[in-house]
């Protein structure tokens, strides 16, 4: 056998085993019938899937949509100046790249649980307000949207960052002079000259953060409570305490459709990842 | 613009890394409230004397190191593989790195849930149980894509004609792979591991799916902690975690530098 062969085998087999099964099995699965204990049995249906159109499960999708989408916005509005800071920093880019990474290698986990730590009832925010005399009553911070949000935010922003940095670190800066030789405001050069060259980057980075956050079920199991479910708790609920399997994996393929849609819509032909 | 743009930054790192140092500074807390009152040991004390949480502690790192083993070694494979051209003149496989990008974007829950309905499929014919040899495989099978990607990316700034030599000078192809383009690759496989460590380490959600009873794993075991509700102890866990993979990171560096 080729070398090439022999090394790529280990790797197909592990990829068939690991991702392309399961993924079969999830197919097959989705068109079957839930059995009377948990399980699977014929006879083949397509009910999984017109049941993805109750408009409780719409409610869910759109509701996964909207948080995904305000989180993405969130990490660009805010990736975005520090990817610029980063990128204008001469010798120390280095270090300041590092601490944005930092994060990245600490536990997602514990990086939600902090949030937890931080905004209960009792947590150290609503304590110091209270201290201060500020409010009486504890906010209600913890277990709801804005928490899940703030949460994706705090646990995607170095993934935004990188792509943006990686964009505004090749920007030619004779561009930018040549926008303010000929008149251009700071902001028209930011606008009209900065932004549109960094389109790969804004693309990448919006890709890397939405698509996991559309998926995400910890978050949202951790921060948002018994209030905020997302297709992701409705997911993992199918596999375990419902034992709905077949509406589950039709719930799956559902969630892997979209994200390859917006994946095809976003990416541009000669822009790869791998 | 200059000034502005320090200043936001100044908020943004604050944002990234003030909320862990809080969750540290209040796990020497001696009161169980976001209160101060003094400094104290006791929700260290109260860890090292919790047995379930020391176990999946162990489970957890006897998965994240063979999983990071097989991953670092059948990914540079892999990678090493890719890059190769063929003799046709094709670049490489194309259903394989179609696989890595899948595996990259598929959402967590999807790969765990998939995983669940595959090993729950095959046990209907071979007399096995979820146990630690599911969650080893479920790791090596997400992080394989990471160590190609990482691998992928030094190899595309290597330099073939140094390859080409070597076989020239009568090399066997794989004495060209071992004794030339390897040592060259060293630091991204490094960095491939390290990262390979860090995503099973903290993997909750595909654990959580395919891990039995006896394969608790630390991240499942803080969770189930945290969906109790806050407690002091659990900021000490992660304080400890959070700076043994801080060390495992600047050691890897320093060895990186050297």
């Amino acid at each position: 056998m080729k070398l090439r062969n022999l090394f790529l085998t280990p790797a197909a087999a592990l990829m068939v085993v690991t991702l392309v099964a399961p993924l079969a099995i999830v197919c097959v699965y989705s068109v079957l019938t839930r059995g009377a204990y948990g399980g699977v049995e014929l006879p083949w249906t397509i009910e999984n899937f017109t049941r993805l159109w109750d408009p409780v499960y719409g409610v869910i999708f759109l509701r996964s949509f909207w948080i995904a989408a305000v989180a993405t916005a969130f990490c660009l509005v805010l990736g975005f100046p520090l990817a610029m800071f980063i990128a204008r920093s001469g010798s120390r880019k280095n270090l300041y790249l590092s601490l944005v990474i930092l994060p990245f290698w600490t536990s997602f986990l514990i990086r939600t649980y902090a949030w937890m730590f931080l905004l209960r009832d009792t947590g150290i925010i609503n304590s110091a307000l209270q201290a201060l005399g500020i409010i009486r009553e504890p906010l209600p911070l913890l277990y709801n949207d804005g928490a899940v949000i703030l949460g994706l935010v705090y646990g995607f922003l170095p993934f935004m960052v990188l792509p943006l940095y990686a964009t505004l670190e090749r920007l030619d800066p004779s561009l930018l002079e040549a926008a303010a030789d000929l008149g251009a405001r700071p902001r028209d050069t930011l606008v009209r000259v900065t932004l549109p060259l960094c389109a790969p980057g804004i693309r990448a980075g919006a890709i890397l953060v939405f698509v996991p956050c559309l998926g995400t079920y910890l978050t949202s199991d951790l921060l948002g409570g018994s209030k905020t479910v997302l297709i992701g708790n409705v997911v993992q609920n199918q596999f375990t305490a419902a034992r709905d399997w077949p509406f589950g994996a039709a719930l799956s393929l559902a969630l892997m459709a979209i994200a390859m849609l917006l994946l095809f819509a976003v990416r541009k032909r000669g822009e790869e990842l791998l | 613009m200059r000034r502005g743009l320090a200043v936001y930054a100044v908020f943004a790192y604050a944002f990234l890394h003030v909320p862990l140092l809080i969750l540290a500074v209040f796990s020497f807390n001696s009161s169980r409230f976001s209160v101060w009152q003094g400094f104290s040991l006791q929700w260290y004390r109260a860890v090292a004397a919790d047995g379930n949480l020391l176990e999946s502690a162990g489970n957890s790192l006897i998965i994240a190191i063979v999983a990071t083993a097989i991953a670092t070694i059948v990914g540079t494979l892999a990678a090493y593989g890719l890059w190769k051209p063929r003799r046709s003149g094709k670049r490489g496989s194309t259903w394989l790195s179609g696989s890595m990008y899948l595996s990259l974007v598929t959402p967590e829950i999807v790969t765990g849930a998939s995983l669940l309905a595959l090993f729950q499929w095959i046990f209907r014919f071979m007399n096995l149980r979820l146990g630690m040899h599911t969650v080893i495989l479920a790791h090596v099978g997400f992080s394989l894509a990471y160590v190609v990607v990482v691998v992928l990316a030094r190899l595309r700034s290597y330099d073939r004609t140094l390859e080409e030599a070597a076989l020239d000078l009568g090399a066997t192809e794989f004495g060209a792979f071992y004794r030339v383009t390897l040592p060259y690759l060293v630091p991204a496989i490094a960095a491939a591991a390290m990262l390979a460590f860090t995503v099973s380490i903290d993997d909750y959600v595909i654990t959580s799916l395919v891990a039995g009873v006896d394969s608790q794993t630390l991240p499942m075991v803080i969770y189930a902690m945290a969906r109790r509700g806050v407690n002091p102890a659990l900021n000490a866990v992660s304080t400890l975690v959070v700076f043994g993979l801080g060390m495992l990171i600047i050691l890897s560096e320093r060895l990186r530098r050297t």
